[in-house]
């Protein structure tokens, strides 16, 4: 550094002045930030505004309440029915197969990746669990129907050849991963000092995790039910291919039936002409959907909480 | 250091005896063998710069190193009056934790309410009946001086008590099971002053129940808290004896020029 001239000194505040280039820049990139934020709120909102338009349409041909309490769901016949339930049943009916299968068996999986296994156990075992998340869903479709059906027979001689039994038990494990895996993290994440201080009490591992690191992962755990239900209640795949299409309102997954889903599948795919009732009705389907699955996404958030993390 | 170090040592009786104790994470050594005893009722401190083993030697009477693979004990720690070795192969180290417990460095109560987390230890043992637990529940608080501050919210969580409250929370879930010895890993480092000087009081009261054991960083409260320190340095134990003289009249010159700040 050389000595500065009085012209250099009388010029140092400038140094310290404000930086256009600099601040645009910096505006830029919190824009670019913000607009590409904003993107996936206004799909969100330009889908939920297509649903709601659209059913409009529906429901000036059909009254609510007739679509709330009508039994059956045959707007494609000459004496056409629109009521829900048939498809809301089967939707349920196929998503508490799956529940039951995933959520004990997802959070057994996580008590023992996260409290029991050791170390290589981990390493092998979380990748494997992954990969049955990452199979194609249509894959596990014709397993339903080609593999896990024939094998229900066995057992169960009067089971049709499409059931939600079947397509519920495949779901079930293809859901098995995110449940897992979720739950999982929520455990690991419980610091070590909690578990040494329940240790210290003389607890044994199971007692540890069963009485300290899963209410301390509550609302993980939760979070991860709530993703696996979502995720049985809008899968479409497995009971469009195994559970049968006929919409049936049936509470017994022995019976064949259609869900939501496998039905906006069926229409989407057929050639009725657009804009008339049948085809409008995917979107009254779709609308009722997205309603379930914003119902369990409250609930999950209104558990969350309730029951929040503090260490 | 083979020989006994201890000074002034037949004053009460010992309720534990630490032999020719020496601690592996693994390859390291962490601590190089300890001898010495812990008297019965009195409250005995560990000091010694960071990382010198104090904390360590301290979970190894809880078989805490246990939980995590490759640590290895060599030696003995007798308690008395079985006269049992608390390391040896055959000891369950949760029939140990059960009959020594320990309070931590951080407050780490359970995401439960201050009645269960009371009466976790009852409870993984198998106590059911509300009236034995209501009893131990509330001994325990009066015990940890905290029964006054939450007997009107038993049922509330935990978490949402001070620092200092939930640390006597986890004082009271250690006394809830009657243990032998309570081991207390520096547990006033977490709390500011005036929670600390009542945790340095409840310990001072406790030790008419239980034996203590009480790792610290902070020399003045060794003073004021132990009848007996223990000076710890690189895994070995220089110099154990009464507190007042290890403070006063230290024999070894290492454990004198830390506790007189030249060194530490």
């Amino acid at each position: 550094m050389t000595a500065k001239s009085t012209a250099e000194i009388n010029h140092q505040p400038r140094r310290l002045g404000y930086s256009y280039r600099r601040n645009l820049r910096e505006r830029f990139i919190e824009t670019l930030l913000f607009l590409t934020a904003f993107a996936s709120v206004a799909i969100t909102l330009a889908i939920m505004v297509m649903l709601v338009k659209e059913s409009f349409v529906f429901f000036q041909h059909v009254s609510i309440w007739d679509f709330l309490t009508d039994t059956q769901w045959t707007p494609l016949f000459d004496d056409a029915h629109y009521g829900i339930l048939p498809l809301v049943s089967g939707t349920l009916v196929s998503s508490a197969v799956a529940l039951l299968v995933a959520i004990p068996l997802g959070t057994i999986i996580a008590i023992y990746l996260s409290e029991f296994a050791p170390f290589t156990v981990r390493e092998i075992a979380k990748p494997f669990l992954e990969l049955l998340g990452g199979v194609p869903t249509i894959v596990y479709g014709y397993f339903a129907l080609l593999f896990v059906t024939p094998l229900l027979q066995k057992i169960f001689p009067e089971l049709p050849g499409f059931s939600l039994l079947s397509a519920g038990l495949v779901m079930g494990i293809m859901i098995i991963p995110y449940v897992s895996s979720l739950s999982e993290d929520a455990m690991r994440a419980v610091p070590m000092s909690m578990r040494e201080g329940s240790y210290a009490m003389g607890a044994t591992r199971f007692q540890t995790a069963i009485r300290v690191v899963m209410p301390a992962a509550y609302s993980g755990i939760a979070a991860a039910y709530i993703l696996g239900i979502s995720r049985a209640v809008g899968e479409t795949m497995v009971v469009a291919v195994a559970a049968g299409m006929q919409p049936n309102l049936t509470w017994n997954p022995m019976e064949p039936a259609a869900t939501i889903t496998a039905y906006i599948v069926q229409v989407s795919l057929g050639d009725l002409p657009h804009g008339s009732i049948g085809y409008q009705t995917i979107f009254a389907a779709g609308f009722t959907l997205l309603l379930m699955t914003l119902t369990f996404n409250i609930i999950g958030h209104v558990l969350r909480k309730r029951y929040r993390e503090i260490y | 250091m083979h020989e006994s170090i201890v000074t002034n040592a037949a004053l009460t009786q010992y309720k534990s005896e630490v032999r020719d104790l020496s601690f592996y994470y693994g390859e390291f050594n962490a601590l190089k063998n300890i001898n010495m005893a812990l008297h019965e009722k009195q409250v005995t401190a560990l000091i010694g710069p960071s990382g010198c083993g104090k904390s360590t030697f301290l979970r190894c009477f809880n078989r805490m190193h246990d939980l995590y693979p490759g640590n290895r004990y060599v030696g003995d720690i007798i308690l008395h009056p079985d006269n049992v070795n608390i390391l040896a192969s055959n000891v369950d180290p949760i029939e140990v934790r059960m009959r020594i417990s320990m309070v931590f460095q951080k407050p780490n109560p359970f995401p439960k309410s201050i009645y269960e987390n009371v009466a976790y230890g009852l409870r993984v043992r198998g106590v059911r009946q509300r009236a034995v637990l209501d009893e131990k529940v509330e001994e325990a608080l009066r015990d940890a001086a905290l029964w006054d501050e939450v007997k009107d919210r038993l049922n509330q969580l935990a978490f949402n008590l001070s620092g200092g409250q939930q640390q006597r929370l986890c004082i009271a879930r250690a006394l809830a099971t009657d243990p032998e010895i309570l081991l207390f890993d520096e547990p006033t480092s977490a709390l500011d002053p005036i929670a600390t000087a009542s945790i340095e009081e409840l310990i001072t009261d406790l030790k008419d129940k239980v034996t203590i054991l009480i790792v610290t960083h902070n020399m003045q409260q060794a003073a004021r808290v132990s009848d007996y320190t223990a000076y710890m340095y690189l895994g070995e134990l220089i110099e154990f004896g009464v507190t007042d003289t290890i403070f006063i009249k230290p024999k070894n010159k290492q454990t004198e020029d830390y506790i007189t700040g030249r060194f530490g």
